[in-house]
């Protein structure tokens, strides 16, 4: 039978306000038992004094000053001094079944439903490095988020890679169209090409990821076709 | 009427029900934590449950209503009423019904079914290719068949 959840042990007596304090819950939950993870040090503070040198023969020639001067006078009134933030930039955690070289589904864009590589977590963002290869089914190299993926068990080697991050993404300004003419002249502007390195270095990354996904003509044409749903076909009972 | 004659009688018989609840059946239970579970009718308590053991399929004994059951065409033969256990162990492995019902297919249907349910995203492609390629060496066929006739 299937079990039902039970009501949380500390309910709102009011919004906002729970039946029982935190040290309750503390020793209820058993917190004291689990591993601590120790808070991120403090980064080094910097130096509160610094040395000067004092010119004139009969000054002793260096002093040791305060950075910052003290105040001559109080504010009369308190100031209120803002709470430090102590909250921490975390990288993004990838779902298990999301490792390099799994083989993802996009759910979502321009690209939907077309199997693509995942190559590996950028640091920055914390978005997955996808390509499709873009040889195989014109996915190009191309960040995405987790939640728009289904992640398959099925998994190929990736390799290299390593110093990619999210500045392969950004944009390239443009210069700012000081004149009138320029400015009614973008309308009539082309298409901008298709940077060339970007191109190239595409292709160096695809060359041995198609090599290997050649081996095994399946797999090949796997990576070409496009996942769809049929009918009687439902997506939270399938195995991926 | 004698027992043994009523039972082989009916069983026999055309036209009336072919699977019958009685003692030595053997029964698929299809709820509870044993579904998907052969099971033995070890006793019938009444009109509606009856007692089964399954102590080679991992059933403990217990009752089970009738409409949480079904029937197989399976019986063990000369099976003791009311047999405990380790009797019910003993008729039941040295009848091999666990053989007798994998070959059946109603099994084997099962057996598919959860064959095809772990199936990866992978390997549905790949079945869906060698169907594709099945289907056209038998087209081929039928149209050549086909233009000659």
């Amino acid at each position: 039978m299937a079990r039902t959840n039970h009501a949380p042990r500390n309910s709102f007596l009011v919004p906002g306000i729970t039946r029982y304090s935190r040290s309750v819950i503390y020793s209820k939950k058993a917190i004291y038992k689990r591993k601590k993870t120790p808070q991120p040090k403090p980064e080094t503070k910097p130096a509160q004094f610094k040395t000067v040198e004092i010119k004139g023969d009969k000054n002793g020639k260096e002093r040791f000053i305060p950075v910052h001067k003290a105040p001559r006078f109080y504010p009369a009134e308190d100031v209120p001094v803002p709470k430090k933030s102590r909250k921490l930039n975390k990288t993004t955690k990838l779902r298990a079944s999301i490792t390099p070289g799994t083989i993802l589904i996009l759910l979502a864009g321009r690209f939907r439903g077309k199997r693509v590589v995942f190559l590996k977590q950028l640091p920055g963002s914390g978005l997955l490095l996808v390509t499709g290869p873009y040889k195989l089914n014109g996915v190009p190299l191309r960040r995405v988020n987790q939640a728009y993926v289904i992640a398959t068990t099925t998994k190929i080697n990736v390799s290299g890679l390593d110093k990619f991050d999210d500045n392969y993404f950004k944009r390239e300004k443009n210069a700012k169209k000081s004149t009138e003419e320029e400015f009614f002249k973008e309308g009539e502007k082309k298409k901008k090409e298709f940077p060339a390195e970007k191109a190239t270095f595409q292709k160096e990354v695809d060359k041995s990821l198609v090599a290997t996904i050649r081996k095994d003509i399946d797999l090949y044409h796997y990576l070409r076709s496009r996942f769809t749903l049929t009918k009687g076909v439902f997506p939270h009972k399938l195995k991926f | 009427m004698a027992w043994d004659s009523f039972h082989e009688s009916t069983r026999f018989r055309k036209g009336a029900f072919k699977r019958l609840v009685e003692v030595g059946r053997v029964v698929f239970l299809n709820y509870g934590d044993d579904t998907g579970k052969l099971a033995v009718i070890v006793d019938i308590i009444d009109h509606n449950r009856a007692l089964v053991d399954g102590p080679s399929t991992g059933v403990p004994r217990h009752s089970h209503p009738y409409r949480r059951l079904t029937l197989t065409d399976i019986v063990i033969e000369k099976f003791p009423r009311g047999a405990r256990s380790p009797t019910v162990k003993k008729f039941f492995d040295n009848q091999k019904i666990l053989e007798k019902w994998n070959k059946t297919s109603w099994a084997k249907k099962l057996e598919n079914r959860k064959k095809r349910a772990s199936l990866s995203d992978f390997d549905r492609f790949k079945l869906l290719k060698l169907k594709k390629q099945r289907r056209f060496i038998l087209q081929k066929e039928v149209s050549a068949l086909k233009a000659k006739s």
